[in-house]
């Protein structure tokens, strides 16, 4: 059939002549050409003593947001878990008391917060599902360690610090 | 036999021994290296300085692993596989000459453990040895994989030694003699009566050969089907863990070398360097030089080795029986032809 963009090309498969079919001058040729890269410039990133630049929108660690008052906004509604598609995400939620107010903004809040980051595939989808702007994953990267259950993060590392 | 001798001997082959050992063990780490290097990467670089601990570590690591014998193995021959492919891949380099002779005090010292007159037929044998190795080892996995593994070592190391040994035979026509000493001296110096001493500028095509065939006998790529990971899991060693994986992996570095040293021996020259009669040194400096040459066209080799490695990939199992048996055969027995006709037509001339 005609090609109408005329970028259709045509591959013919020759058979090989002698000098191809002896294999020696397309080994050395490749080699001459690994041998080349010794030299290059070395594309390795000395990753604890150096990082790479992460971009704007990057998700990395979650951060439970404080309101400009320095209360936690997280109201414990859930629906971050339930959006979670790893099932990362378990909350349990408690009634604020008197005298609480300046902790919690709303009257009912997150007494334990906890994300598996062994689990998270870090969509996103947890900061799109949040209807008070409490979780967002500006963090940095999830650094290694050796036990699952150092893992499961709580709020201790996942709260924002309180405003000075 | 008097004691002195016997010490003397003692002292050399611990050498040798540790000497082998040592540079098999760096070859793991210069073979990351080389990779490293070859892919645009650096390779080790944490352990020590520029990663020089690092062949240490891993050793350390191998012994302190779980040591794995599966249920349904023949524990005996499962144990016996490591320990012969580590013991074989050793005791190749006995016959190797590493230099002249050293006068220390007053006292010659030859610098080969065993100056056999059969030096290259006894490489040959500890060569065909080797695979029992690898078989017994894969063999007694009781796995399918691992006996793949050790078939296609078994047949691949059979198909290749027929060229290698029909490659040496040509070499062996122009040396006259099968010990590795005379080969190696005959080659003294790097020019003589008009041509070069080296035996590669005599035998380039049986060179070419040899090596070729030294790749398939080391399990080198790309040559390594008997340990192909994507096809066979780990092959021969599919079932190993611990220190009996350390020997099979170390053993392969081990003939490395030692298969290194007989091409530098047999092709390049051994001990010989150019202008070393003419730089006006003592004997024993000459000799110290010579061994150090040695050293160098070894290192040479083990890279090209690595080289080789992390550039071609490797053979379909048909494509390398065809190699072994249709263009490796007859090419070695043309070479052998071609010489015949060559050594009579000089001699012709001489004479």
């Amino acid at each position: 059939m005609e090609s109408l963009s005329n970028r259709k090309k045509v591959i013919e498969q020759k058979p090989l002549n002698i000098w191809e079919r002896m294999y020696l001058p397309a080994i050395f040729r490749g080699m001459a050409i690994t041998f080349g890269h010794m030299f290059k410039k070395k594309e390795t990133v000395f990753y604890p003593e150096q990082e790479r630049p992460i971009s704007e929108n990057w998700r990395g660690l979650h951060s439970l947001k404080r309101d400009e008052e320095g209360r936690e906004r997280c109201t414990a509604c859930g629906l971050c878990a339930l959006a979670c598609p790893a099932e990362a995400i378990t909350m349990i939620a408690a009634e604020r008391q008197k005298g609480e107010e300046h902790l919690y903004r709303e009257e009912k809040y997150a007494a334990v917060y906890e994300i598996n980051m062994l689990r998270c595939i870090f969509c996103g989808l947890c900061e799109e599902a949040c209807p008070k702007e409490a979780i967002y994953l500006d963090g940095p990267y999830i650094t290694a360690d050796y036990l699952r259950k150092d893992f499961i993060y709580g709020k201790d590392k996942l709260v924002e610090d309180p405003l000075k | 036999m008097e004691l002195a001798f016997v010490i003397e001997k003692f002292i050399l082959v611990s050498l040798i021994f540790a000497i082998t050992l040592g540079i098999a063990a760096y070859s793991t780490l210069a073979e990351r290296k080389v990779a490293g290097f070859l892919q645009d990467r650096v390779g080790p670089n944490r352990a020590g300085p520029a990663g020089m601990l690092q062949p240490l570590f891993d050793g350390l690591k191998m012994f302190f692993k779980e040591e794995i014998i599966p249920n349904e193995s023949n524990k005996f021959l499962f144990i016996l596989g490591p320990s012969l492919a580590l013991l074989t891949a050793c005791i190749g380099s006995a016959v190797i000459p590493w230099g002249t002779q050293l006068d220390i005090a007053g006292k010659t010292v030859e610098l080969q453990v065993a100056d056999i007159n059969v030096g290259i037929l006894y490489i040959f044998g500890i060569v065909s040895l080797g695979v029992y190795g690898t078989m017994i080892g894969g063999w007694a996995s009781n796995n399918k994989f691992s006996l793949m593994g050790a078939i296609r070592a078994a047949s691949q190391s059979i198909s290749y030694e027929i060229a290698m040994g029909l490659s040496i035979i040509a070499l062996l026509m122009l040396t006259g003699t099968l010990s590795l000493k005379e080969i190696a001296m005959q080659q003294d110096g790097f020019w003589a009566d008009g041509w070069f001493t080296w035996n590669i500028f005599k035998q380039p095509i049986g060179f070419l050969i040899f090596i070729i065939c030294a790749f398939a006998e080391c399990n080198r790529t790309p040559f390594d089907l008997p340990e192909c990971e994507t096809e066979l899991v780990g092959g021969f060693h599919t079932e190993y863990s611990g220190m009996k994986l350390g020997s099979f992996l170390f053993s392969e570095y081990i003939n490395m070398f030692v298969s290194s040293a007989v091409m530098s021996t047999l092709y390049f020259g051994g001990y010989n360097f150019p202008f070393m009669h003419n730089l006006g040194l003592s004997d024993n400096l000459v000799t110290i030089l010579g061994i150090l040459a040695l050293f160098i066209k070894i290192i040479c080799f083990i890279f090209l080795f690595m080289w080789v490695r992390w550039t071609i990939p490797r053979f379909r199992y048909d494509q390398l029986m065809n190699l072994g048996w249709k263009i490796l055969i007859p090419l070695a027995i043309a070479n052998i032809a071609i010489t015949g006709i060559v050594i009579t037509l000089i001699e012709k001339n001489a004479g």
